[in-house]
């Protein structure tokens, strides 16, 4: 009797440990979150087109033929060409490259300097937190917008700068959702536990607290990079952000697609498209990673 | 879409009136009566003409005052065709070996504060442009170098005594910036009283002006052109951005917009609105340059800066980027149109002119390779202004890709981007301009000297100043046309110390009930408003 039962709470246990596979995971979560699913493959099919883009298209994003100007969308430039005759196409891919990289460096950096500084903040509390969290106060107290405008006006217009002004205003808002799941880990024993056995503080907040808020960091990162490349696309069409000729789409929306919106609106449809889409699929998983993380989410 | 542009183009040539340069505008009776609604792309930096530079105070200003002559409105596209304002009769010739100018004064000519306007305030207003107190701003002063004083022997006469003779001066006189100011209010208020306050004796009386918004004018009933102005009065509307001016002409909220659009809004206007609107087009005494910092190692090379001028194919960008730019004609140092100006055969000895565009990039990269520079990278700092700024720039960073040159262009607002040419001077290469008014050539060619205080190269080239300095005195057309092509040849070919890409063209299409307004060669001439009339 005593045999079977401990066989049977191996045998549980062994259950519990069992990890399913990538493709049962997806599998799973397509079922479940379908929607969020279509927004992964829209992230993976522009990665994939950030990243074979000199293979998927004959042209040159940067390249002029006036001999072709203002084309609209045929078997040749399947979504036209521009004022100086650059394949639309070709600088929609490639522009992929650049709302890819400042989405996910802004992204990154703000989310993980934002989450060591909320986990220290909460794990330290008093005056430093007071402090730091005051600071934040004083970030967040600005749109997200006219911060960053405001960094890029000091800083100058370039892919650097704008990456750095987009960067700024995300450290306050994962720090302060952060510090908010960590005041609750400080509190548990382990991390009595790991003080009372003498680790450091950057240990205890880098080993033993930062990886437990690990869940509301990716959902805020997957949102970050879609906020990212709305910003920069936004500094771009207001020519803050990164400058011509190099491929963007915020840019492509500027100059040219206003001036020939009425006459050869693909010049502004197609960018358009694109930072549409691009904002919707990271905010669709991003939304499908929250429901997947959040255990109060995961049963409904 | 092009053959498309062409036939809107043709059909408001054909159907609507389009009229070139100095076209003929049907001889109509005026009607009196009206306000006239304009938009400007600009905000106004301030209402003092002497110290302004920008149309963006021209537009708006101009029309409370007047000048001593001026472009005839009749004919401003000819740069020879002045008349009198405040003086009276013909504009006067020289006498005393051509160093001494005698002008006559308009009896009963009054400011609208009720001033009489007499010789002295012809004289402080030249002095002040002249001969500024140090400190006083005076954007105009060099135009006026061969001038030694300004005499009032009487009332209703002025002076002008010379150096030596020179061609410049009646051009430079009829700058529509040297507003005549009263001598009383200099003396009463001081030099920084017209920054903000109006008191002239032009057709139109300041009514109010709201800062980013619009300025506001009524007829002025004591104005010395008997009959005018036909308007009851204007309202200037600031719009910086290029789609709400469209937009205001498009929507009847605005009749006019006088800087220029580039062909495609021409022709989408045209297309929306017929008959309604009228096109007026005209080459412009505008020149955008690109001007390389000769302070960086690289563009101390005259062999690299030769390069840069090699690479750029400005027979195709006239082609091809007029179509997009407000840009169109190939020249010189001069304004093409201007007799002295070079003719195509002289134009395509110089470096960077020829037709062969394979061969000059050939030996552009030549010059490179040379010079060390082949894998150049070029710090290209351009104004953010769309026209023609930054459409231009991007088809330069084309160019010269194609000679092997890596450009990053960096864009900035006005502000940052002219600090960073006066004063920081931290570029390779940058856009810059040569916008004049009155067509005068001699004065307006001082732009690529190195002592000249709007050249921006960095540079000192005494053998041009010596050209330049012959220039200024050579009375002899046939020699002096030989010493401006001379001038022209170290500007632009041997040294390359300025790069010109292309002559600006100037469109402008508005509503066609606006009558009497004939399109000038440059944004800041004949904006008096008083030659204009209301067809409604």
């Amino acid at each position: 009797m005593t045999t079977t039962s401990e066989s049977s709470l191996e045998s549980q246990i062994e259950d519990l440990d069992a990890k399913p596979s990538i493709g049962e995971a997806i599998v799973k979560m397509a079922r479940k979150q379908p929607v969020g699913v279509a927004g992964l493959a829209v992230v993976i099919l522009m990665i994939i087109a950030a990243i074979f883009a000199p293979w998927l298209t004959p042209y040159h994003p940067e390249y002029n033929d006036f001999a072709s100007m203002l084309t609209a969308p045929n078997l040749e430039y399947l979504m036209g060409t521009d004022q100086f005759g650059r394949d639309i196409f070709t600088r929609i891919l490639y522009g992929a490259r650049t709302a890819l990289l400042v989405g996910f460096v802004a992204a990154s950096v703000g989310a993980v300097v934002g989450m060591v500084l909320g986990v220290a903040s909460a794990y330290f509390g008093g005056l430093f937190d007071l402090i730091l969290q005051r600071v934040m106060d004083v970030f967040m107290a600005f749109p997200l917008i006219i911060l960053a405008m405001a960094v890029v006006a000091t800083l100058g217009p370039g892919t650097q700068n704008v990456i750095i002004a987009i960067t700024i205003p995300f450290i306050p808002q994962c720090a302060r959702v952060v510090r908010s799941n960590a005041l609750a880990i400080r509190e548990i024993p382990y991390v009595d536990a790991a003080r009372a056995l003498g680790f450091g503080h950057t240990r205890i907040i880098l080993r033993h607290m930062a990886p437990n808020v690990v869940a509301p960091f990716l959902i805020l990162f997957t949102a970050f990079v879609g906020q990212a490349i709305l910003l920069e696309a936004s500094l771009s069409y207001l020519g803050m952000g990164v400058q011509e000729p190099t491929p963007a789409w915020g840019l492509m929306l500027q100059g040219g697609a206003e001036e020939y919106a009425e006459s050869a609106p693909w010049v502004a449809i197609w960018p358009g498209v694109a930072i549409s889409l691009a904002v919707f699929g990271f905010n669709l998983f991003g939304d499908a990673l929250r429901d997947t993380l959040d255990p109060r989410l995961r049963s409904r | 879409m092009l053959k498309q542009t062409g036939r809107l183009a043709l059909a408001a040539a054909v159907g609507f009136g389009l009229m070139t340069g100095a076209g003929a505008a049907k001889a109509e009776t005026p009607k009196s009566g009206g306000i006239l609604n304009f938009v400007v792309g600009s905000n106004i930096p301030s209402f003092d003409g002497h110290q302004e530079t920008t149309f963006g105070m021209i537009h708006p200003i101009r029309p409370f005052y007047s000048l001593l002559i001026r472009v005839n409105p009749q004919n401003p596209s000819d740069p020879t065709d002045f008349e009198c304002d405040l003086c009276e009769g013909a504009v006067p010739t020289p006498t005393n070996d051509g160093k001494t100018y005698t002008f006559k004064l308009r009896k009963g000519v009054k400011f609208h504060d009720g001033t009489p306007l007499t010789s002295a305030d012809i004289k402080a207003t030249m002095d002040k442009i002249i001969f500024p107190p140090e400190g006083v701003p005076s954007a105009r002063k060099a135009f006026f170098r061969a001038v030694t004083s300004v005499d009032t022997p009487d009332d209703h006469t002025v002076v002008f005594n010379l150096k030596f003779p020179t061609a410049s001066f009646i051009p430079a006189l009829a700058t529509p910036f040297n507003f005549v100011y009263a001598k009383k209010d200099l003396d009463e208020h001081g030099y920084e009283w017209h920054k903000s306050n109006v008191n002239g004796t032009g057709p139109f009386t300041f009514v109010q002006s709201q800062p980013g918004a619009f300025v506001e004018g009524k007829k002025y009933a004591g104005y010395h052109f008997e009959g005018r102005p036909y308007l009851d009065g204007f309202k200037a509307i600031a719009a910086p951005k290029m789609a709400v001016r469209l937009q205001a002409i498009r929507g009847d909220r605005a009749a006019i917009e006088f800087r220029g659009f580039p062909p495609k809004a021409r022709d989408d206007l045209v297309k929306a609105l017929g008959d309604k609107i009228t096109v007026q087009e005209s080459d412009w005494n505008c020149v955008l340059l690109a001007t390389p910092n000769q302070q960086r190692e690289s563009m101390a090379d005259k062999r690299v800066r030769q390069a840069l001028t090699l690479g750029v194919d400005r027979w195709g960008g006239s082609k091809y980027l007029s179509q997009i730019a407000i840009v169109k004609t190939v020249g010189g140092v001069m304004f093409p149109s201007h007799p002295l100006a070079a003719t195509k055969e002289e134009l395509v000895k110089l470096k960077g002119y020829g037709e062969d565009i394979e061969a000059a990039r050939a030996e552009a990269k030549k010059l490179l390779a040379d010079a060390g520079q082949s894998d150049l990278k070029v710090d290209f700092s351009n104004r953010g202004v769309d026209q023609p700024y930054k459409v231009v720039g991007t088809w330069l960073v084309d160019q010269w890709r194609k000679i092997g040159v890596d450009t990053a262009q960096r864009v900035q607002p006005s502000g940052p981007f002219y600090d960073t040419l006066r004063k920081k001077k931290d570029f390779d290469v940058s856009a810059d301009f040569n916008c004049q008014s009155v067509i005068n050539p001699i004065a307006d060619m001082t732009k690529f000297l190195g002592s000249a205080g709007n050249n921006y190269a960095n540079f000192e080239d005494p053998k041009l100043e010596a050209i330049y300095a012959k220039i200024e005195q050579e009375g002899d057309a046939a020699k002096l046309r030989e010493l401006v092509r001379e001038y022209e040849t170290r500007a632009l070919s041997e040294e390359a110390s300025g790069i010109i890409t292309l002559w600006w063209y100037k469109i402008n299409p508005y509503r066609s009930y606006v009558k009497g307004w004939k399109i000038a060669p440059s944004h800041y001439l004949a904006q008096h408003l008083d030659q204009i009339w209301l067809d409604k």
